[in-house]
């Protein structure tokens, strides 16, 4: 059996003399700061392998939960961090070769440097390192870093009893960096097709493929992930205010919403009823969050994969199948010269 | 840090100054920002150039301030009216031992008022002062490359009336022009090769953006491919056997950059951006850049890199030793007319073409 930690007159933290509504607040009201929770220690030892002191911090506290740490690395944590610095390091350091080891240079031009995938003539070879080489061994370490994460979200939800709906929705993220970084690639016949590693040069990267394949605005796939993509954010404006106006009626306490419908749901349920003629459940509206932001990157990847490999110019895919218009005759430009200075 | 009985007055007079003053000030802000929007009315105005048919959303927004604003150079522009030559009149070759042989049959008076302007035109007082230097020598090619582009490239430096080009359009006064350029790929201390060695790095030629900084040299110089769509929905190929990239892309996106800078435009000056590629969706001003494109071809290659070996070695490009070289903005200097479409060569026969200049 746990310890209750925090006693009665924790949980409410007042600050100043008025005393504001806890709800009509951008920051969390509620901190709990006492004696740091350990979480369950079980049969396994499991205390043996959380690390760091927890702490306490007012400014935390605000966003989220006041205390911080003791965190779990575990064998796949361990990886998937040396893995991951090992990337950070590489990607670092061939910026830093790149502007001749001077570091006002490197600081200076830090957001246009980048660590650039092979020249396109090596194929799917292993190029010299400073032609793409670096890149290549970057990138696998990336690639065992987040695949070592993503067998931490999921291990651990198993050791909480948990659902794998993390994990699974991770793996959603995890198809598009690979349809990006490896199967795309692989199609196309050349490592140079992968993302650069750099603040600008990605960007670069974002708009100069879909120029060249005519235009990704008309991939209908890049559609579905625009619409997951601005829908999920609806969807979670939609619900983060819908919870936080019946947080005076309990309404945070979701979980207790789901099994024992209080006031707090009835209200929030009535309200967009009556706005829209339909309501999500307690339950429902987080199966409607997962999907749209799990569908987001499953859709977009869909949509790069095909990109180059089955359509190579999607403005005239799209009108090849009336998914854009197809202008007749002449469209006109001519009235216009521009003729200003 | 306060007096004792104002911390004690306070303390017994609790008061909430915040919310009135927040009040306070929120009104008084508006009513100020509304009273000066009145009075000195909006400072970001904007107006547009329409390029394409409505509802293709092709326009060019500018502040009307930036509109309003006139070339700084214009008013350097020297000028003076021909002097129609009547029959007997002496040649600058019969006048002047050392008359410059190329100019030599003009007659003495155009001869004169030729050099003066190309001198004020060029900043350079030495200029063809019988004296030989290597700003002389250049000038002589710089000479037949106005006249050729004033004959030749009727269709790109006419192409909205009559303007021309002299040595001003480039120099405006300076003797050396200003915004050419210089290769500078592969980058400096790089430490790479291929792609990575010519692009993200904040440069001239590049615009300041990572895209790459090669783009003048391979497209503007080595003639090299700008174009990099497929024109049917799916052709086979792999980047690694030469089919168009990414990379390609990127350059082709950065010319683009710079052309765009060059004369103060956006895409949609010349492409409807929902098709780059497309021919039958283009602007008139596409027709217009794309002889530009092949004008600054050809002068970099048969004009510009001539004079390599008559400029001193402090004149050549600072990493790789080159001839400083055009494109766009060396005569358009952010405008869409250079000298916002002023008539240069109207005084000019002597510049409109390598044959003998008619005076009118």
């Amino acid at each position: 059996m746990v310890e209750l930690v925090a006693r009665t007159a924790d949980l409410a933290k007042p600050s100043g003399v008025i005393i504001m509504p806890e709800y009509q607040n951008i920051f969390t009201q509620v901190q709990v700061q006492a004696t740091p929770d350990w979480g369950m220690d079980n049969a396994n030892n499991m205390m043996d392998e959380r690390a760091g002191n927890p702490s306490f911090s007012t400014a935390i506290g605000w966003i989220g939960n006041a205390q911080l740490g003791p965190i779990y690395l575990g064998y796949f944590g361990v990886v998937s961090l040396a893995t991951g610095l090992l990337w950070f390091n590489i990607v670092g350091f061939n910026m830093l070769a790149q502007v001749g080891w001077d570091l006002p240079e490197f600081i200076r031009q830090l957001f246009w440097l980048a660590l650039e995938p092979p020249s396109p003539e090596y194929g799917l070879t292993m190029p010299p390192l400073n032609d793409g080489g670096w890149y290549i061994i970057a990138s696998f370490f990336l690639l065992v870093s987040v695949c070592s994460w993503w067998l931490r979200t999921y291990l651990l939800a198993e050791q909480h009893g948990m659902g794998k709906h993390v994990a699974w929705a991770f793996l959603g993220a995890i198809w598009l960096f690979l349809v990006l970084g490896l199967f795309r690639p692989v199609l196309m016949g050349s490592w140079s097709e992968a993302v650069p590693y750099g603040i600008f040069p990605h960007l670069d990267w974002t708009t100069a493929f879909s120029i060249r394949y005519g235009n990704l605005y008309y991939n209908p796939f890049h559609c579905l992930s625009i619409v997951f993509l601005y829908g999920s954010v609806l969807l979670f404006a939609m619900h983060g205010a819908t919870i936080l106006a019946v947080t005076r009626q309990g309404g945070d306490r979701e979980l207790e919403q789901i099994i024992d419908r209080g006031t707090a749901s009835e209200r929030a349920g009535l309200f967009w009823r009556w706005t829209m003629g339909f309501n999500a459940t307690m339950e429902g509206i987080h199966r409607w969050a997962w999907w749209f932001a799990v569908l987001t990157p499953v859709t977009g990847g869909i949509g790069i994969l095909l990109t180059g490999t089955v359509v190579d110019n999607w403005f005239i895919w799209a009108q090849e199948h009336y998914f854009a218009p197809a202008y007749d005759g002449s469209y006109g430009y001519e009235a216009y010269n521009g003729g200003g200075n | 840090m306060l007096p004792k009985w104002f911390n004690d007055w306070n303390k017994k007079n609790p008061t909430n100054v915040f919310g009135p003053g927040i009040v306070i000030g929120v009104v008084g802000g508006a009513v100020f920002v509304a009273t000066m929007l009145v009075a000195w009315g909006q400072p970001f105005a904007t107006t547009s150039t329409q390029t394409g048919p409505r509802g293709t959303g092709m326009s060019i927004p500018e502040f009307k301030s930036a509109m309003a604003m006139e070339d700084p150079t214009l008013d350097t522009f020297v000028s003076s009216a021909p002097i129609i030559p009547k029959p007997g009149d002496q040649t600058a070759g019969q006048a002047y031992p050392d008359a410059e042989p190329l100019l030599a049959d003009l007659t003495k008076e155009n001869y004169d008022r030729l050099v003066d302007a190309m001198r004020a035109w060029t900043g350079i007082e030495i200029l063809f002062n019988g004296e030989e230097s290597y700003q002389t020598a250049v000038a002589r090619k710089m000479i037949v490359m106005t006249q050729n582009i004033n004959e030749e490239w009727d269709g790109h430096v006419n192409a909205n009336g009559q303007v021309g080009v002299t040595c001003a359009t480039c120099h405006r006064g300076q003797p050396v022009p200003s915004e050419t350029w210089f290769k500078n790929t592969p980058l400096l201390n790089t430490n790479m090769a291929g792609w990575s060695a010519v692009q993200n790095r904040a440069t001239s030629t590049s615009n300041s953006t990572s895209l790459p900084s090669d783009g003048l040299e391979e497209l503007l110089v080595n003639y090299g491919q700008i174009s990099v769509h497929d024109l049917e929905s799916r052709v086979a190929g792999s980047p690694a056997d030469g089919a168009r990239t990414i990379q390609d892309t990127e350059r082709t996106y950065g010319l683009m950059n710079y052309f765009a800078n060059s004369l103060g435009v956006n895409c949609n000056f010349c492409h409807n951006s929902r098709a780059f590629y497309d021919a039958e969706q283009v602007t008139p001003q596409w027709a217009t850049a794309s002889l530009g494109i092949a004008m600054v071809l050809e002068l970099n290659n048969d004009y510009i890199a001539g004079v390599e070996t008559d400029l001193p070695s402090e004149r050549l490009g600072p990493i790789h030793q080159d001839v400083p070289k055009v494109a766009c903005k060396t005569c358009h200097k952010g405008y869409q007319q250079p000298y916002q479409g002023l008539n240069v060569l109207a005084d000019w026969p002597e510049l409109a073409s390598t044959g003998t200049p008619v005076y009118e």
